[in-house]
């Protein structure tokens, strides 16, 4: 048995073991998340779904850093996570680019955080551009923030966030705010990325279909407060995934369907349950 | 070809060089179209230029009109036009030097521009790492604010006697009296703008984990940029206020001084010059400002 744990152990990146989280408030501490458990394995792509309010956002949060878990254990590749750092990239629902900076200086701030130490200016430049040319924005790399769209802001986001070479890319409902159509082209691309770069990405979504297209394995949360796993689902479609042929595939309407009816039959009383 | 360009004025003679050879290789239904032309050489906006113009040219005449007539009679009050005489005199030599209390304006205005440069410069070299640190900082916000709460509301006067207590003499009392005078607008303006730095720039700092040096340098400080520089407008303004008060109390040179002077010569009509043009320095340090923060726009 001591075998595969140690298989477990060499394959994992992130394990999250027995985590809450509880934020105090003037009537007594709101427990936000209980009993997560959660392992991830390198190069997998996992998905968060759940109703909103249901402690996503949070947990990635505590996988960011960003917040600390009031108990539990939380190891990245197999060191205990303390604090935010680059080693995790971050993508945020609202892109959080610096607006005074051009999209390669939004880039570069983090390369050269990352690797400006140990590298040339040259190697950081070249850096950044791939990282632009990786989401194809090469085109726009002196554009400021406010000069493009949505889409390519998000990208941006995207490219800042894999120029730092992170073991785990973390995605706050990165597509949350866009348009149906430009939605659809970035889930593509961001498929292909993570297909060409194998980067392991924990990803918070409220979107079913965009669960199943792009996960491994969905991780569906109950209901808030004091939220935990209510259950994992597996998706085991093949890749490369083709939007237009997967809706007639019988898994993956099979998968869709047991991810609504985890939300809409068994977690559907949102009021009642927050009551 | 030629018979086009003598055909035309002269002053579209240079655009109908370059269409003549173009027209040389194209058919002679060319030349209708030049009376398009002459005509796109005119684009201005007659209507909104008259709407910029002379609204403002309006109310000046309305101004110098109603002083006119309330000084039509004569009495101690100068007409415009003996204003406009005076004026004209002053402003023949503004560079001249007749002792220590009879200098020109020039020289005047000079000097008093060097007391809110000086003070004004302090204040911003003080004024603005303080803001910073007390956006920054919770702790020291709820040391400083109260101070600040209770300091600012001051008039510059009852800053003047601390300032001759303390430096015994008159230039740096004037200059210190800016100073603590125009400092408040930057401290506040600048903590207000570092505690409104969105959440989510200092959460990329956060994920970035960039030193407390990169995070003021390359987030606080563009993000606060705006603030800041409203706060810089703001403490100009107060200190050209407060420089005429100041050197009416401290004498020497300076415009403030001169106002005063000039009231002691009886000399009215140099007050109302020196009225304007306190005026215009001080609209063209406020445009200065104005379009110093537009360049810092990023949005």
């Amino acid at each position: 048995m001591s075998t595969t744990a140690a298989e477990t152990r060499a394959t994992r990146t992130l394990h999250i073991e027995d985590v809450g989280m509880s934020f105090p408030t003037p009537r007594g501490p709101f427990v936000a998340l209980r009993n997560i458990n959660l392992d991830i394995r390198r190069g997998e792509f996992v998905t968060l779904i759940g109703h909103s309010g249901c402690g996503k956002s949070t947990l990635l949060n505590l996988v960011a850093g960003l917040t600390t878990p009031t108990s539990g254990l939380m190891l990245l590749e197999e060191r205990e996570l303390r604090g935010p750092g680059p080693d995790r990239g971050v993508v945020f629902q609202n892109h959080s680019l610096l607006p005074w900076l051009s999209c390669y200086g939004n880039v570069h701030l983090a390369v050269e955080r990352v690797f400006g130490e140990c590298e040339t200016k040259a190697q950081l430049r070249e850096r950044c551009l791939a990282a632009l040319e990786l989401v194809g924005l090469t085109h726009s790399k002196d554009k400021k923030p406010g000069e493009i769209s949505g889409g390519m802001k998000q990208r941006v986001g995207i490219a800042r966030a894999l120029a730092m070479q992170p073991k785990m890319l973390l995605m706050d409902e990165p597509f949350g705010a866009l348009d149906a159509l430009t939605r659809a082209k970035l889930q593509d691309e961001l498929t292909a990325i993570v297909a060409r770069t194998g980067a392991t990405v924990l990803m918070v979504t409220h979107d079913v279909d965009e669960a199943v297209l792009l996960s491994d394995r969905i991780v569906m949360l109950t209901n808030g407060p004091a939220a935990t796993i209510g259950e994992i689902l597996r998706v085991d479609l093949p890749r490369p995934r083709l939007r237009l042929a997967l809706a007639e595939d019988p898994h993956y309407v099979q998968c869709r369907k047991e991810v609504l009816d985890f939300l809409y039959t068994r977690q559907g009383h949102v009021e009642k349950a927050a009551a | 070809m030629s018979s086009v360009t003598t055909f035309h004025s002269q002053w579209a003679a240079g655009a109908d060089e370059r269409r003549s050879a173009a027209a040389a290789k194209t058919v002679p239904a060319v030349v209708p179209a030049v009376p398009g032309l002459r005509l796109k050489r005119l684009p201005i906006d007659r209507r909104a230029l008259a709407l910029t113009v002379f609204p403002p040219l309006f109310g000046f005449g309305l101004l110098i009109g109603i002083w006119a007539l309330l000084t039509i009679n004569g009495g101690s009050f100068p007409t415009p036009a003996a204003t406009w005489d005076a004026a004209v005199k002053l402003f023949a030599d503004p560079f001249y030097r007749n002792g220590p209390n009879d200098q020109g304006i020039g020289w005047n205005i000079l000097y008093s521009l060097e007391r809110v440069g000086l003070g004004f410069g302090l204040a911003a070299l003080v004024g603005i790492p303080l803001g910073f640190l007390i956006g920054r900082f919770v702790v020291l916000n709820r040391m400083v604010s109260p101070i600040i709460s209770l300091l600012k509301p001051v008039s510059p006067l009852a800053w003047l006697p601390i300032g001759l207590l303390v430096f015994k003499s008159a230039n740096p009392a004037a200059i210190w009296t800016i100073f603590i005078c125009s400092i408040w607008p930057m401290v506040i303006n600048t903590a207000v703008g570092v505690q409104k730095v969105p959440e989510d720039y200092l959460n990329v700092a956060r994920v970035l984990r960039l030193s407390e040096w990169r995070i003021a340098t390359r987030i606080l400080l563009p993000s606060v940029m705006p603030y800041l520089l409203t706060g810089v407008r703001l403490s100009v303004g107060t200190a050209w206020l407060v420089i005429v008060a100041a050197e009416m109390l401290t004498g020497g040179v300076g415009i403030g001084f001169w106002v005063w002077d000039e009231w002691n010569n009886l000399n009215v009509a140099h007050i109302l010059i020196a009225i304007f043009v306190i005026g215009i320095v001080g609209l063209a340090l406020e445009w200065l400002l104005v379009t110093l923060a537009r360049r810092f726009e990023f949005n």
